[in-house]
């Protein structure tokens, strides 16, 4: 199973600290693959918190296509920083011509748009390339949104870190999600890799999504070109917070309501009871079927961690104020923050959600029992 | 020589029927049951006459005939005396002295059961025991990436709904502004069928309403039933069992006035309405409850005269169009029960299955819809109709369930399937093929009627004489005499027998595939199926 580990931290963190957790869980990856999304940057990028930046890696043709396309729809390159590996590549890692974290400034004539207007831009841009690079594979695009860096690679997460230095100074950040992936039942391609991104949010998850099908189906039906995709049956549930936050209106305590809801008996005895049974007949294609544990980033850059009942190793978060970790393992945990109160960890069980805000001054836990706030 | 008979265009010998009877005269005992259960008199009383000649030895006598005289059983050969092989001659007989074989060769009978130009008319079903539903087999089984679950210990939650669903946008929006939410059902995805009051025995209704109420109230399984078109006696109208109950009208509207003046009385609301235009036993034909049938009872509850025919047209007399008929059914239904019951038509799988959804998804009142395939059983029917006419449920329920997705309303109209689920005795394997196809759930009949009651029909042409009120089980019978065969509880008994076997391996099912928290609707990934064609046309793996 595919092995989690996300820290939000105040002080900026290299994205090495969360491989070396990754690394003390090795038994758990196969050494497959390795993805980071990070966010609330530290360093140089503190400087562009608004400003678009691109995640992914491109063949020398690829940046060719990729500066064409950006300049004719005027956007301007801000900064960049080039991961450029000296060594040769480790085993299973292919060679490749470019990785690209680059900022952008947005062209003059966004300028007046909505938020909303270039939310949906940005995603537009991201799944364009996405298109373009596809046929020939000579662009790989993880993301572009101000303030979220990703990187994704095949291979061993350390080596590959190593591989790419990531351990230099101007790469940091308070927000990580790292995963070390098993390989499965899919071919190893990097679009599978998590954790997924879409607007501002991205979340990663182990276990296989059994209902994975009907709740692609769903999505894919629901007339929003950001639900696409696909290759693993984990993106699904990034979708699903997208649209119960991005289309739904929903905060997310819903979320828990929304995956894996109270059982009709349950539900008969909840305050909220007939809102929450309306929500989970309109919502029944969404509800998965587990096992799975899933940690995810908001755009407010809250990080939570959710799970169903058929988790039997459930994944766990600790820590202090200044810095929490969540891990799929307790040995994550205990090797990336070892001077915690081990007392106050906790691992949210079938009906809870654990939230660590940005101010990361304490674990928030919700209840699905919990009556629920008014509807807005 | 002794003379035989005329020998006419339509005379037949044993030889020439689907049935012959195999008779030992060793061991009968001329008791008389058989010839007095046969339903059709096939059998009957025989006097023969035998000769033997004696020849003494010597030449003082000369030889001589001996004639005697013994009783057994004959089998009659006209074409409306056939044997129609149900066997209850066999399952009477003390001694073992009967049973029907089926012929060797495809039989002659077939050319003349159309005596006065009369068609053949029968109950049952296609004749047809191939299945593309039996062929389907669950691959996908979860091993070590995620576990199977324990069928037996794991909590599992595999209702179904029925009714138009919202949209979770527009769901939420009607929260917030405390606005209109179409009732939704939460059922057992298993339904028993429409078969109507008149087409079964008042027993076997007995029966079946006993072990519906059996499982709701003792067993926890929302288990619903289907009326068919014949009306619902007023004491269950009037019943707290009512919601368990849907009640169909068809094009005959038969105990529809009954129905609709026992509005004020009822105490609860009825599951749902189904709207029937099409039934997959006789697609494009109307109901038929043959005179025979037709009692004071069944002509009381259904609001017409004694003994005579009820053919309903084929077509609801009020539609002119496909949006005239569908919304104004459905919407004065609806308005019948202030807008609390879930209303769906039912129309039999036709390759214009798609044109009917396309409506049904724009009217935000239609509840689902339920589509009957050519597999489908009746209890009187056109042979020709059930033979031939028709479309297999597993490619249309399945084109339906893949137009809602187009349409992003996979949720929003659920689709329930039916005919021929279970037709060779698989049926939770069937029911959850059609539900990872896309069904929201399956209807049953015939099934029911086998396990539940004994029914003798098979897809060989046994028995199935359900049209002409002479069902030796009791079943579709309409005389007392008959009925009291089929004791009522016992069906119960059988019924919730049925219920809880298919809920054991629907988790046998689901289980493995690593599913218990809903119903797993469209999990085409799970299905496969050894032929090409049919994995290609129905969009699922192809596994040799
Ligand atoms: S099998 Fe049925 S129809 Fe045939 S003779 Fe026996 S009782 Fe009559
Ligand atoms: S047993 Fe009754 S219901 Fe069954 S086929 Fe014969 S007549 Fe019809």
């Amino acid at each position: 199973m595919c092995r989690l580990f996300a820290v939000t931290s105040s002080q900026p963190q290299s994205p090495v600290m969360a491989i070396n957790a990754l690394n003390v869980m090795k038994e758990g990856h196969d050494g497959s693959g390795v993805g980071l999304f990070l966010t609330d940057l530290g360093g140089e990028f503190e400087k562009f918190k608004n400003e678009p930046i691109l995640s992914g890696i491109f063949s020398n043709e690829g940046i060719k296509a990729l500066d064409h396309f950006m300049i004719d729809q005027d956007f301007m390159v801000k900064y960049k920083l080039s991961l450029r590996p000296t060594k040769p590549a480790p085993s299973g890692t292919p060679k490749r011509d470019n990785y690209v974290i680059r900022v952008y400034e947005y062209p003059a004539e966004w300028e007046n748009l909505s938020r909303e207007e270039i939310e949906y831009r940005l995603m537009m841009v991201q799944l364009q390339l996405r298109q373009i690079g596809e046929k020939d594979q000579s662009m790989l695009i993880f993301s572009f949104w101000p303030d979220v860096i990703m990187i994704k690679e095949v291979g061993d997460p350390l080596a590959v870190a190593e591989y790419l230095g990531l351990d230099r100074r101007d790469l940091t950040a308070r927000v990580i999600l790292c995963q070390g992936r098993q390989n499965t039942n899919y071919s190893i391609n990097i679009y599978a890799c998590h954790p997924f991104f879409i607007q501002g949010m991205a979340t990663m998850t182990n276990g296989e999504n059994t209902a994975f099908v009907p709740i692609r189906e769903f999505l894919m039906s629901r007339d929003f070109p950001g639900y696409s995709g696909y290759y693993s049956d984990s993106e699904v549930f990034t979708h699903i917070l997208h649209y119960m936050r991005n289309r739904l209106g929903l905060g997310m305590e819903m979320y828990k309501h929304i995956i894996t809801p109270l059982k009709d008996g349950e539900l008969a005895r909840h305050p909220d009871g007939g809102m929450l049974r309306s929500l989970k007949q309109s919502c029944r294609p969404l509800i998965i079927d587990g096992p799975n544990c899933v940690i995810g980033c908001l755009p407010d850059k809250s990080m939570f961690m959710v799970q169903d009942s058929k988790k039997l190793r459930p994944g766990v978060v600790g820590g202090r104020p200044g810095i929490f970790a969540f891990s799929s393992e307790m040995c994550g945990l205990d090797a990336s923050i070892p001077e915690r109160d081990i007392n106050l960890d906790h691992q949210p069980m079938r009906y809870e959600t654990v939230l660590v805000r940005r101010e990361r001054q304490e674990m928030e836990k919700w209840n699905q029992w919990n009556a629920l706030p008014p509807l807005h | 020589m002794e003379p035989v008979e005329r020998i006419t265009p339509s005379t037949l010998s044993a030889k020439d029927l689907p049935w012959q009877i195999l008779w030992r005269k060793d061991r009968c005992t001329l008791c008389g049951r058989c010839t007095s259960v046969c339903p059709v008199r096939a059998i009957e009383l025989g006097v023969h006459r035998k000769r033997a000649l004696t020849i003494p030895p010597g030449l003082e006598e000369r030889p001589a005939n001996l004639f005697s005289v013994y009783h057994g059983i004959d089998q009659r050969t006209d074409p409306a005396h056939a044997c129609v092989g149900c066997g209850m001659c066999t399952l009477v007989c003390p001694n073992g002295a009967i049973v029907p074989a089926r012929t060797d060769e495809s039989d002659r009978l077939r050319f003349h059961v159309n005596q006065g130009g009369e068609a053949r008319r029968r109950g049952g079903r296609r004749n047809d025991s191939k299945s593309v539903l039996d062929r389907i087999k669950f691959v996908r089984i979860s091993m070590l990436t995620d576990p199977a679950l324990d069928a037996g210990r794991h909590e599992f939650e595999l209702h179904t709904l029925l009714g138009r669903i919202l949209p979770p946008e527009r769901m939420l929006a009607a929260e917030r502004d405390n606005g209109w939410t179409p009732p939704v059902r939460e059922i057992y995805p298993l339904i028993i069928g429409g078969m109507s009051f008149g087409a079964l025995s008042p027993n076997m209704w007995e029966g079946l309403q006993m072990g519906v109420a059996h499982l709701n109230e003792e067993m926890g399984m929302p288990v619903r039933i289907c009326t068919g078109e014949g009306g619902c006696p007023p004491r269950l109208l009037q019943s707290r069992f009512l919601k368990y109950v849907i009640l169909q009208i068809a094009s005959g509207y038969f105990g529809w006035d009954e129905i609709i003046h026992a509005l004020p009385k009822m105490k609860e609301d009825p599951c749902a309405i189904e709207i029937k235009y099409g039934q997959g036993a006789k697609p494009g034909d109307g109901g038929l409850l043959m005179w025979y049938k037709v009692n004071k009872l069944i002509a009381a509850i259904r609001g017409v005269p004694q003994g005579i025919s009820l053919p309903s047209p084929p077509t609801h007399q009020t539609k002119y169009s496909i949006e005239e008929a569908v919304a104004k059914m459905i919407q004065s239904m609806s308005m019948a029960w202030g807008f609390r019951v879930p209303v769906y038509p039912k129309i039999s799988a036709t390759s214009t299955t798609q044109a009917v959804l396309n409506n049904l998804t724009r009217n935000p009142y239609a509840a689902g819809l339920a589509i009957d395939g050519e597999d489908g059983g009746t209890g009187a029917a056109y042979n020709v109709s059930m033979d031939h006419m028709g479309h297999p449920i597993a490619s249309n329920l399945r084109d339906a369930y893949m137009t809602l997705v187009k349409l992003g309303k996979q949720n929003e109209l659920p689709l329930f399937a039916g005919g021929g689920i279970g037709k060779n005795g698989n049926l939770a394997a069937n029911a959850a093929a059609l539900i990872m196809l896309g069904a929201s759930g399956v209807q049953t009949g015939k099934y029911i009627l086998q396990a539940a009651a004994g029914c003798l029909g098979s897809e060989g042409d046994r028995c199935n004489v359900c049209n002409i009120g002479v069902c030796p089980k009791g079943i579709t019978s309409q005389d007392p005499r008959l009925d009291r065969r089929l004791d009522p509880e016992k069906v119960a008994r059988r019924l919730v027998d049925v219920y809880l076997t298919f809920d054991t391996e629907l988790k046998k099912i689901v289980a493995p595939l690593g599913r218990s928290t809903s119903l797993p609707i469209g999990m085409s990934d799970a299905l496969g199926i050894s032929n090409a064609d049919a994995a290609q046309r129905l969009n699922i793996q192809y596994v040799l």
